[in-house]
């Protein structure tokens, strides 16, 4: 017994003279830096820029750019594609050594920021005015306007030109009202597809609130407003169209995705973003299709958007350089190039002609912007966000005021 | 958690001397660079990791830095009764992980079990065959796996056009969140919906593992049953044929040598099994990564996905080791109790009845493996 106590303690000495080692290790750290003195570090050393990619097309065209800005200013800078990104920037954060330019996506912003990890670049960008203001809100936390909106995509409605002609429908019948859609949703629906299949979860369903008026939570994402009247009208609609069923949703047509729903032909229309354009491209090739925008609701037209930014580290050795090189991958020539590589639209108004015209038939989607409500930004809400689709599933045999309820008090603990 | 039955020592020798006096010296020497590397890649990192279960670490510079502080058990009290968000999901990931158990470990013990005794079997022609068979699923990566589950249990793949063929209209697998013991009914009685328990109704947690678990179910079994059959395997070639021969001269049936001679003789394997099972099933993480991400309904969440949610996603890394370590609390108290339940008892004397020959001629085996003796007058 003696022997296997102090073992024991040998091993808990062990242990412990580790602990403190780390610890001594730990304090190297310098744990400050996200300071708000304004000043911007610099420095010689290269930039490193993480991004989460889509694919090649996406990966090469953003190594081209930085590329060129690499010749152009004499800072050396690599781009690598991450495969988890949320998880490799957090590492990046925990280590102290971070990528110094990232993509960040609304729903990271806020644990980013909370924590001190991201510098906000905000005010200090040249282009600042440039970008459109819901995306600037997007990405406002606390007053500080964080990072740069990269490019954005907004909701539109898809419809199937072929199926439209076989149900006897024509240009005039595209619907402009809730009650339009329904009654276009019910001639399209066959035993063969439904008229309108889309994504069972807020970022999808979300758009009829914004149509009703009403969102998860206010603008600013400080304030909750999911148990409002506009949102239960507006999951009352869809309850409707769904137990009508005219409208379903993709998993229980067998599909991932709204697109995919769309491009097997088992929903003749169907709500997705600008990069429906591409998947269908690529995937189903032969599906005819229009886009058009969605139909207004009771309180006019509404559409969700979607956005990520370019984030710059507050423990980055060079914010100085990786300011311009986010004002340089954000101006309207490298946007316009990224949107001809692979999709998405520019976050800068000043390049939203120059899209139209070379993007004829995605004009609904830019048109959009003007509507456009972002999704909620506070602290915390991915996490309600994936609680409420969870609940937005079964919402066909379930009460939608009871669901918004149960939503708004998830809400409320994350601005209280 | 060893296995090896308690041996006694030879000699309890206090203090070395003489001849012996450099060996500890150098015992320590020898073992050093496996406990430097243990203690380095092991047991720090575990303990840095509790640490951060009490801290408010945010995910920026160290754990140790000075900025973080001590927050105590708040990170577990927001887990196990903060009645909000990190409640409920850690309570539904709780009861999805526990069916996912109930399920599995008995299901892949049996299975893997009967598969050793089936291979091993000497009549069995192209054994090496067949135990490659089974045993593949084990090696093939656990991604490939999911990914080939994914196709298979799709609402219009392979195994619902099975189900069809037998008129059987199969669920959208991996998108019905429904609870298979709720057969279908939406609402339960008033007095299980309204009392919770961690914040999920009690008739949510007795409704099995929904539709979508229930396929992962399988997954786990297919893979471990062939990894478990080997230990199985080796353990059966171990026995004492001669302990068979003597079973069978006192008449033991075919049966009876399986569930009076050989399965007693497996306890230590069954042990490292069910063990290794139950291990393995708290924490499954890989298939729901690659899988489901916790989807339909959350209703494939698990503790261990839930964690490195909390901590990646959402910054919270003190709930996210939080829940680490009350998985590990989980994992230890089970193998506890299995431990007790497959200790070696004295035997009682309802069961040594059926040992004892003038009373018992041709006892009938029960299926649960009980001989009940038939009484003559």
């Amino acid at each position: 017994m003696q022997r296997r106590t102090s073992r024991w303690l040998a091993a808990g000495a062990l242990a412990a003279s580790g602990a403190l080692a780390l610890t001594a290790c730990g304090s190297g750290f310098s744990s400050g830096g996200g300071d708000d003195s304004g000043a911007l570090t610099s420095s010689n050393k290269a930039l490193s820029v993480l991004i989460g990619s889509s694919g090649d097309a996406e990966t090469t065209a953003v190594k081209a750019a930085v590329a060129d800005w690499s010749s152009s200013s004499g800072t050396k800078a690599t781009v690598s594609a991450a495969s988890d990104l949320a998880q490799q920037l957090a590492q990046g954060f925990s280590s102290g050594k971070p990528a110094d330019v990232f993509y960040l996506s609304t729903d990271a912003l806020a644990g980013f920021a909370s924590n001190g990890s991201l510098l906000a670049y905000g005010d200090k960008l040249s282009n600042k005015d440039d970008f459109y203001p819901s995306l600037v809100k997007s990405f406002t936390y606390d007053k500080k306007f964080y990072c740069a909106p990269k490019d954005f995509s907004t909701l539109a409605l898809e419809i199937n030109t072929d199926m439209w002609k076989a149900a006897g429908l024509t240009d005039a019948d595209v619907p402009t009202t809730w009650d339009q859609l329904e009654t276009v949703a019910k001639k399209l629906t066959t035993a063969g597809h439904v008229g309108l299949g889309i994504g069972g979860e807020y970022a999808r369903v979300g758009a009829f609130m914004t149509q009703a008026g009403g969102n998860l939570m206010n603008a600013d994402s400080t304030k909750a407003t999911a148990d409002s009247a506009a949102n239960v009208t507006a999951l009352d609609y869809v309850k409707k169209l769904e137990n009508d069923g005219t409208l379903k949703f993709a998993k229980d047509l067998g599909a991932g995705w709204g697109g995919e729903a769309f491009g097997k032909g088992l929903a003749a229309m169907t709500i997705e973003g600008n990069w429906i354009t591409g998947g269908l491209q690529a995937d189903y090739p032969d599906v005819k299709y229009t886009i058009v925008p969605l139909p207004k609701g009771p309180a006019g037209a509404g559409t969700l958007q979607f956005t990520n930014c370019w984030g710059i580290a507050a423990d980055s050795p060079n914010q100085k350089a990786a300011l311009a090189l986010v004002e340089k991958l954000t101006s309207a020539d490298d946007q316009l190039a990224f949107s001809k590589a692979f999709g998405p639209m520019p976050s800068i108004q000043s390049a939203a002609a120059d899209w139209k015209k070379a993007n004829p038939t995605l004009v609904p989607f830019l048109d959009a912007a003007d509507y456009a409500k972002g999704v909620p930004t506070a602290k915390g809400a991915a996490d309600v966000v994936t609680d409420f689709n969870s609940k937005i599933e079964s919402l066909a045999t379930s009460d939608p005021k009871t669901i918004l309820e149960a939503t708004q008090k998830n809400l409320e603990a994350l601005v209280k | 958690m060893t296995t090896i039955p308690r041996q006694p020592r030879l000699s309890e020798r206090r203090r070395a001397s003489g001849i012996r006096r450099g060996e500890a010296a150098s015992g320590w020497l020898f073992t050093a660079p496996m406990l430097i590397l243990l203690g380095l890649f092991l047991v720090i990192p575990v303990l840095m990791a509790l640490w951060v279960s009490f801290s408010d670490w945010s995910g920026r510079g160290s754990p140790f830095a000075g900025s973080v502080g001590f927050v105590g058990f708040d990170n577990y009290a927001a887990l196990l009764g903060g009645g909000g968000l990190a409640e409920q999901d850690f309570g539904t990931a709780l009861k999805n992980n526990a069916w996912y158990v109930v399920l599995v470990v008995p299901l892949q013990t049996a299975v893997a079990l009967f598969l050793a005794v089936m291979v091993n079997r000497q009549i069995l022609k192209g054994r090496g065959f067949f135990r490659t068979a089974f045993y593949f699923p084990s090696v093939t990566s656990s991604v490939a796996i999911t990914v080939l589950w994914l196709f298979l249990f799709n609402s219009t793949g392979a195994v619902n056009k099975l189900l069809s063929f037998v008129g059987v209209t199969g669920p959208n697998w991996f998108n019905d969140p429904a609870g298979i013991l709720h057969f279908g009914v939406t609402t339960g009685p008033a007095f299980l919906e309204n009392s919770t328990a961690l914040g999920i109704p009690l008739w949510d947690w007795l409704g099995g593992p929904s539709v979508a678990m229930t396929a992962f179910v399988l997954l786990a079994i297919f893979t471990t049953s062939g990894t478990f059959m080997l230990l199985f395997i080796a353990a059966l070639q171990n026995l004492n044929g001669e302990v068979f021969e003597a079973a069978e001269m006192d008449g033991a049936s075919g049966w009876q040598r399986f569930w009076r001679v050989t399965l007693p003789q497996l306890r230590p394997t069954l042990f490292t099994v069910l063990t290794l099972g139950l291990i393995g099933c708290w924490q499954v993480f890989d298939q729901i990564y690659t899988g489901t991400r916790g989807a339909p309904g959350k209703t494939t969440l698990t503790p261990a996905y839930l964690s490195y949610q909390a901590a990646f996603q959402d910054q919270q890394w003190g709930q996210g080791a939080a829940i680490a370590f009350l998985l590990f609390v989980i994992i230890v108290l089970f193998t506890l109790l299995q431990r007790w339940v497959l200790s070696e008892k004295k035997v009682s004397k309802r069961r040594l009845r059926a040992y004892r020959l003038p009373e018992t001629e041709g006892g009938v085996v029960a299926p649960t493996g009980e001989i009940r003796t038939k009484e003559r007058p």
